[in-house]
Formats: structure tokens, C-alpha cells, sequence
């Protein structure tokens, strides 16, 4: 029977044991912290030599982008435009039938539609991108191309389709989530007052997750952004200038693989320009986080 | 059986529970209850948890239509056009929009104050902005809300105070000009005050419209209401004026529930 006095004293093996496994925890969670500074230092240090060689202003204002050229130019808004419009096909595409599977699922499905269908949407999520950009090239687009002839064989157009399909399952399988943790008491409340399936899921279960929606919706952006091999694949790696999604384009993300996969001399300014790149590239995601970071505070629910 | 013992016979029904059974799957909740809901009077209904009145209640705006696997048999015969609320011609929309609800937990959506109260109407295709601002107005009036909350209309429902958010659910179940209201133990999770405003709320609220109430508290029961039935497992062992039913109960169970030997 041990006195209390024994028990007051430390017991220095567990002591030992939790100092060991505190240790070992926090490792784990350093080494993460550790890995996103280091991309950003590194990011930062490379586009900082781009930077002593391209003014700013060009970076930002300059309508070519032509860094393998001899008369080079490093305009990223010729592939920002390509980003943008590809990823406002791909949005345009995922975010209205994300959204409508989700309520379907969420409101409507019986249970046993549900329980199939879930698992099904989820595995597109898990397809390989690089399937999905073969599926633009050689499927959507030579179907996009009996409609309208004149389109290109590499365009932002399929690719941005193609992509939005590959996000509806993000965008589908948050929301889903999102209004399945809506309380039941809100949707009986509803049903109560007479509201139907339909206003009750519109006007009371929609709004009631506008916060988990927001966050499905931000992630679904950022997976469009950062999208590579659909737009490598499909349409066309040819910076352009343009906002029109028929015509041929090349991405950040694209751009990057192109050089990447060249063979650019390390530490000419044609090899810098992906650290440029880059860094734009998780700046534009950055910004994405902090909208969605805002809209969950902003519109959380408390139920 | 049930035996319904009365002097006020006379009294319009406004509704009549009649052999209803009701199943949650294969499983009896119900064992053919009937009972009659006098109008504009307050009728509740006691019994231990999981006795049935709940259950009983959600009958009454096809609450139970909601989940699958759930089976009604018997017929709620309502006055005065005689529909059977449980017929499953009748589509449960026009049921509830007829007879509405206040719950156990406040549950006031995530919306204004006023378009919480301007919900039913909304869902109805009301559009007139003039038509939705009186019977708002009236509605918050009706549930003592008004003076509260008439100057912060735009603000989020979830504000309030738990009573407060109460009496927004009352006031929303007001606003559609219910013939029944039905409560599912309204005040319990409230404090005192705010269980005495409602209680107030409620008597004043008969003069209206008809209320059948469920509720765990006899003292409440016995405050609030005009006619009273114990429930005990499914079953309806007795009915009755309140003051019959807490005074000179006619069966030994009901006399056992009430003065605390049981339950």
C-alpha cells in the first residue's frame, strides 16, 4: 500500500516516458512548420535573384511572356490569364453541379442511393490527373470540335471542363458534409411551418452551411489554381495573352512543368523564372486560403 | 379502454384522435389511443419518458413522415371539414400548414429575427412586403416578443436569450394562423422566468387558437391546461378536465404518477 508522501514524489520513468513522447510529437508537427518555410525561403531567395534581373514592374505589367527567347520577356499575366480563365471554365463547370449533388444527396437521396453514390463520387476524385488531361485532348475536345469546328486542338476550354469535373467530387463531398451537420431540429423546425423538401434544403439547410460551402467552394478554386497536368496535357503550353477560353493557352502551373522538364542551364534567368512563378502561384492560393479563412469566421453558424 | 369523463361535453371538437397505432418500424409506440382535442382550449399531455406523447404529438402534423420505415394506423379526425389527417391521400404540407409546431429546443433558423417569423409566410408565396410586415408585427405581439426585439429586427435569430429565442419560434409558429399549435416540451430547456413567460404566453395564446402541449412537469400541466391525459407506455390511461385528472384521478396508475410514487 504505498503512503501518500511516496505518491507526491515524481515517478521519473513516466516522467521520462511523456518528455520522450512530447519530444517525438513535436517533431512530427515541426517538421511540417519546418517544410512550408523552407518552400517559402527558398521560393523567396530564388525569385529574389529573378527579381535583381526583371524589374517588378515588367513582372507585373509586361504583355509577353517569352523568357526562352533571346528577346525575352516575363510578363506573367500572360499566364496568369491562362490560370484565370481555365480555372473560371473549370469553377463554372464544378461549383453549380457540386453544389446540386450535394443538395441531392444531402436532402433528397434515400439512404441506399446515398451509400452508393458517395463512394462512386469520391473515387473521381481519386483518378489520376493525368487521365483526366488525355480525356480532354482526345475525347472533349474532338467532341467540343463537331460543335464548333474552328476550335484549336489544344485549348483552355476542355481542359478547364475536364477539370471542373475532376473538382466537382471536392466541391460535392465538403458541401455534402457541410449541410449533413446541419441539425435535424433546423429541418424540422422548417417542415413544421409547411416548407417543402426543396425550400426547406434552399432556404434553410443551404443557408444554415454557408460556411462549409464557402470552404468547399475555396478548396475546389485552389485545386483549379494549382491544377498541372490537365493543362500540360490539353491545352496547348502556349502562353497567351487571353481571356477567350477557345483558344490555346498555357498556365503557371504549365509553364513551370515546361521548363522543368527542359533543358535550361541552372541558373540562367530562364531557370529563375519558375521560382517567380512559383511564388505567384502560392501567393494566388494564399489569397484564396485567407478568403476562405474569412468566410468560415464570418458565417459560422452556431447551432 | 379509456373512460372520458365530462361535465362541458358541449364543447366544439377541434380534433379526434381515434384508434391510432403508430409503428417506428416493427415497433409499437402507439396502442390505439383516441382522444378528443377540444377547440381553443389547452389539452397536455404527462407521462414518463417514453410513454408515447411525443410520438402522439408528431402525429398530429405528420412529424413521423419525415423518417422511413414509419407506419400510422388509425385516423386523426380534424374539424371542421372532417380530414383525416393521417390519410395518405391528405399531403402532410397542407397538414402543417395548418397545424404548427414549437419544439422542445429553441431552433430558430439561421436568419433574421424577422425572416424567422416571415418564414411560413414566405414558403406560402407571400410576397407582399406590407402584408409580411403586419403579420410579423403581430406575431411578435402575440408572443410578447415585440417590445424586445422591435428595434433590432435585422439582427441575427441565434442572439437572443434562450426564452427569447423561444418565444421567436412560438411567434413563427404564430405568424401562418395556425387552427393547432402543437408544443413538445416547451419550457424544458428553460429556466424559470423564462418557462413562466411562455406559460403565460400559452394561456393567453388559447383564446386564439387550440394547443395541445407535451410536457414533463405536472406542476406545469396542471397550471396551463384545460383538459389533461396520462400516457403510459403508448397507451392513453386517462383523460380528462386538468382538475379532475390532478384531483380525483379515476385510475390508480394516473393517482400513482401524479402524486410521485411512480414515474
Amino acid at each position: 500500500m504505498p503512503q501518500p508522501s511516496d505518491r507526491l514524489k515524481k515517478d521519473f520513468s513516466r516522467h521520462f516516458k511523456e518528455r520522450v513522447i512530447e519530444a517525438i510529437l513535436f517533431l512530427a508537427a515541426f517538421l511540417s512548420v519546418f517544410t512550408t518555410t523552407a518552400i517559402v525561403y527558398i521560393l523567396v531567395k530564388e525569385s529574389w535573384i529573378f527579381f535583381q534581373h526583371v524589374p517588378l514592374t515588367d513582372f507585373l505589367f509586361d504583355t509577353q511572356w517569352t523568357p526562352l527567347f533571346d528577346d525575352a520577356h516575363y510578363g506573367i499575366m500572360v499566364l496568369l490569364s491562362g490560370t484565370i480563365t481555365s480555372s473560371m471554365v473549370a469553377l463554372l463547370v464544378a461549383i453549380p453541379l457540386g453544389t446540386i449533388i450535394a443538395i441531392y444527396l444531402s436532402e433528397f437521396a434515400p439512404f441506399s442511393i446515398r451509400e452508393i453514390a458517395k463512394p462512386f463520387l469520391e473515387l473521381l476524385g481519386g483518378i489520376p490527373t493525368i487521365i483526366y488531361g488525355y480525356f480532354a485532348l482526345l475525347f472533349v475536345t474532338p467532341l467540343l470540335q463537331k460543335v464548333f469546328p474552328e476550335l484549336p486542338g489544344f485549348n483552355l476550354l476542355s481542359a478547364g471542363m475536364v477539370m471542373g469535373v475532376m473538382i466537382i467530387p471536392y466541391v460535392a463531398s465538403l458541401s455534402e458534409d457541410a449541410m449533413r451537420a446541419v441539425p435535424m431540429a433546423l429541418r424540422e423546425g422548417s417542415y413544421a411551418t409547411g416548407a417543402t423538401r426543396l425550400q426547406t434544403a434552399l432556404r434553410v439547410v443551404v443557408p444554415a452551411a454557408t460556411s462549409g460551402i464557402a470552404a468547399a467552394y475555396i478548396l475546389g478554386i485552389s485545386r483549379a489554381v494549382g491544377e498541372t497536368m490537365i493543362l500540360a496535357v490539353a491545352a496547348g503550353m502556349q502562353p497567351n495573352l487571353t481571356f477567350n477560353p477557345a483558344e490555346p493557352g498555357a498556365t503557371i502551373t504549365s509553364f513551370i512543368v515546361q521548363v522543368a522538364l527542359g533543358d535550361l542551364p541552372h541558373g540562367s534567368i530562364g531557370y529563375q523564372t519558375i521560382f517567380a512563378a512559383g511564388l505567384t502561384l502560392m501567393l494566388l492560393t494564399l489569397v484564396f486560403n485567407l478568403i476562405g479563412f474569412y468566410m468560415r469566421k464570418k458565417y459560422r453558424e452556431v447551432y | 379502454m379509456i373512460e372520458i369523463n365530462m361535465q362541458e361535453t358541449q364543447l366544439p371538437l377541434k380534433a379526434e384522435a381515434r384508434n391510432l397505432s403508430f409503428f417506428y418500424g416493427s415497433f409499437q409506440a402507439l396502442k390505439n389511443v383516441n382522444m378528443p382535442i377540444y377547440e381553443k382550449r389547452v389539452t397536455s399531455l404527462i407521462g414518463p419518458s417514453g410513454c408515447g406523447k411525443s410520438t402522439y404529438l408528431r402525429c398530429f402534423n405528420r412529424m413521423h413522415d419525415l423518417y422511413p420505415g414509419n407506419r400510422y394506423e388509425g385516423a386523426i379526425d380534424f374539424h371542421p371539414d372532417h380530414t383525416d389527417l393521417l390519410s395518405p391521400k391528405v399531403d402532410p404540407i397542407e397538414v402543417r400548414m395548418r397545424i404548427s409546431m414549437v419544439f422542445q429546443k429553441p431552433n430558430p433558423f439561421p436568419k433574421s429575427i424577422y425572416e424567422n417569423v416571415a418564414y411560413g409566410l414566405r414558403v406560402r408565396g407571400e410576397s407582399a412586403r406590407s402584408v409580411i410586415d403586419d403579420k410579423v408585427e403581430a406575431a411578435l405581439r402575440s408572443a410578447a416578443l415585440w417590445g424586445e426585439v422591435k428595434d433590432r429586427l435585422n439582427e441575427q435569430g441565434a442572439n437572443l436569450s434562450g426564452g427569447q429565442q423561444q418565444r421567436l419560434c412560438i411567434a413563427r409558429a404564430l405568424a401562418t394562423d395556425p387552427e393547432l399549435m402543437l408544443f413538445d416540451e416547451p419550457t424544458s430547456a428553460l429556466d424559470p422566468i423564462a418557462t413562466a413567460s411562455i406559460e403565460e404566453l400559452i394561456t393567453e395564446l388559447k383564446e386564439k387558437v387550440t394547443i395541445l402541449i407535451v410536457t414533463h412537469n405536472m406542476q406545469q400541466a396542471a397550471r396551463i391546461s384545460d383538459y389533461t391525459a396520462y400516457m403510459y407506455i403508448g397507451e392513453m390511461v386517462e383523460f380528462g378536465e386538468t382538475d379532475q385528472v390532478f384531483i380525483k384521478p379515476n385510475k390508480k396508475e394516473t393517482e400513482d404518477y401524479i402524486t410521485g410514487r411512480f414515474g
